[in-house]
């Protein structure tokens, strides 16, 4: 029997309601696991054991009294949170030092669902400073390292989130994602990562980033367990504004009617590849992967067939016009006023410009001051309204697609994890790291990054996971769903841990 | 981008920078300008902004009133504070 740290969710929750194991023995098998591995992958920038354990002694009070996963689908379960959504009494830094010794007085609604549904909710994982950056290595704090190779990037912004469940510290992490944030980590670190349609989830307590982009969602080890974060977290929340008043159906009834299907289970399925992305330079195993990745969804009944996004080649510059643009605005209320750290000055403007210098790093100046530059009098129009446009002509782009496909195939990046220190010098190419994952945001679709094999050993670097990207329709997370559980339990790749789990 | 000042986007932005930091900085958002004048080539004549990828009008909640945070638990981040206010270096004259 392998150790508890080592099962997933859906295993967990087996265990916890036959009463084979205790929520507190759960917990512990967590921190253990913690204890013996993060001080090299450092996924946690802290957590908060004595709480967690109180939660967990809730957890098992409740399963005593006959409480069942029926009720409460996460009774007993370790779920570890991104640094940038709120969780009363705890901190909350977003990895930025402007945020001082900044404490949460109220729980996100993510994290309200989450406990509702009976989950053991600690610990801040590492992340990109205010989620900028696509390495987790613009963190004011640490940096986390990749389970598969310590010396290559997690992937990020959620690089914490990633790094946690592939090094099997928690089976559950939840994070958020602007224009990859989720599902890239997630490819780099051998997990499953989604991105739900804006709306579905709401964004009370997560630190905004770009408001009209930013998106909560899951880190697991495998789609069924992703499914059942989605819709524990999912549905319309009157704190949000923006969240959508559309029931939330039961994905797991989805995954059970699809997994009935036989041996064909995606016959009458159309999955789209993108002319587009199939242009030259793509690394070699990544291309790969993805032919391999095409055969079996054929072998697995479906239709795959070209389609058109017209649009693609302008998505990152689209991308990185309006996420700095409505960054500018959001960190806004970092001013040393109302939060967090401040250095003084002689008037407001003096107190705001150096607590501003002296609190936020460099991607994030960049970003704002880049956002603060194409939201400017006289670049409005040339920038900002421009690339609003042609955020328009790419989400027509994903919606014309969607008339002739259920999903649309593409790898989640365009390699395997860099090396540390790689990309950090040129923020440009970082950027251009993205490319698969940025468009979903724009479009506003939903998104789930799933692992599809490894890069071969080679000296020096051992293997390392690749992810495959479904895109889904507006609110079709039910059927991304299914084609993505029927390609994983198609594949071996899930059952494979990294080496330090 | 030659008209790209970063001394004095930045102190729009409120973000003092170093003299270093101007120049690096300066010269990477450059780089990032350049890229992003693609856009240039899309015609976009008659295409209307995409601000919200589902844009909800009117959204309101019943008008009941709730438990809003308390007074010292929304003080408690605060970097100054005194007599139940938040502390600013002073404005006026």
């Amino acid at each position: 029997m392998p150790s508890l740290h080592r099962l997933t969710l859906s295993e967990l929750a087996d265990r916890l309601g036959r009463r084979e194991c205790s929520a507190v023995e759960v917990l512990q098998s967590s921190l253990d696991q913690i204890a013996r591995v993060d001080g090299d992958v450092r996924a946690f920038m802290s957590f908060d054991a004595a709480d967690a354990r109180a939660q967990a002694e809730a957890a098992d009070r409740e399963l005593a009294a006959g409480v069942t996963h029926a009720s409460k689908p996460l009774l007993g379960i370790p779920v570890a949170l991104k640094d940038v959504l709120a969780h009363r009494g705890q901190p909350l830094n977003c990895s930025s030092k402007i945020l001082g010794n900044y404490r949460s007085p109220y729980d996100a609604t993510v994290v309200e669902r989450l406990k509702a549904a009976g989950a053991v909710v600690f610990g801040r994982l590492n992340m990109d400073e205010f989620a900028m950056g696509s390495s987790t290595e613009t963190s004011a704090f640490q940096r986390t390292l990749n389970p598969w190779d310590l010396t290559r990037i997690p992937g990020g912004s959620s690089g914490g989130c990633a790094a946690s469940v592939a090094a099997a510290m928690v089976p559950v992490s939840v994070g958020s994602d602007t224009g990859g944030s989720i599902r890239q980590p997630a490819a780099l670190c051998g997990v499953v990562g989604v991105k739900p349609t804006y709306g579905r989830v709401s964004r009370y307590g997560l630190t905004a980033f770009a408001s009209s982009l930013d998106q909560i969602g899951p880190f697991t080890r495998t789609v069924r367990d992703a499914a059942l974060i989605t819709g524990v977290i999912s549905g319309q929340d009157r704190r949000d504004s923006t969240s959508v008043p559309q029931p939330v159906p039961d994905y797991l009834a989805a995954l059970n009617r699809a997994a009935a299907a036989g041996s064909r289970p995606l016959a009458g399925v159309r999955i789209g590849l993108a002319k587009e992305y199939m242009i030259g330079g793509l690394d070699a195993e990544v291309d790969a992967a993805m032919k391999a990745s095409v055969a079996k969804f054929v072998e697995l009944g479906a239709e795959v067939v070209e389609v058109s996004l017209p649009h693609s080649d302008y998505a990152a510059a689209t991308y990185y016009i309006i996420a700095p643009a409505e960054a500018s605005a959001n960190l806004a209320r970092f001013d040393g006023v109302r939060y967090g750290a401040r250095v003084e000055g002689k008037d407001p403007a003096e107190m705001n410009s150096r607590t501003r210098g002296a609190g936020f790093g460099a991607e994030v100046k960049r970003r704002i001051i880049l956002g603060t530059y194409v939201l400017s009098s006289g670049y409005y129009d040339a920038y900002y309204l421009r690339a609003q446009k042609v955020r328009t002509l790419i989400r027509q782009d994903f919606l014309n697609a969607f008339e002739k496909v259920d999903a649309i195939l593409t790898p989640t990046t365009p390699s395997a994890a860099f090396r540390v220190g790689e990309k950090s010098d040129d923020p440009l190419q970082m950027y251009l790291s993205d490319i698969f994952t940025i468009s979903c945001n724009l479009a506003g679709i939903c998104g789930i990054s799933i692992p599809c094999g490894f890069t071969q050993p080679k000296p020096g670097v051992p293997r390392l996971p690749l992810g495959l990207q479904l895109l889904g329709k507006p609110f079709g997370e039910e059927s991304m769903f299914q084609i993505a559980q029927a390609y994983e339990q198609g594949t071996p790749w899930h059952r494979e841990l990294s080496p330090l789990s | 981008m030659s008209d790209f000042n970063i001394h004095y986007v930045a102190k729009l932005a409120r973000i003092e920078l170093s003299a270093a930091e101007e120049e690096k900085l300066g010269a990477q958002l450059g780089n990032i300008l350049g890229y992003i004048a693609k856009l240039k080539e899309v015609d976009v004549t008659g295409v209307e902004a995409t601000a919200h990828a589902f844009p909800l009008v009117n959204v309101t909640r019943p008008d009941v009133a709730g438990e809003p945070l308390p007074h010292d638990e929304a003080l408690a981040n605060a970097p100054s504070r005194s007599g139940g206010l938040f502390v600013v270096p002073k404005i006026v004259e």
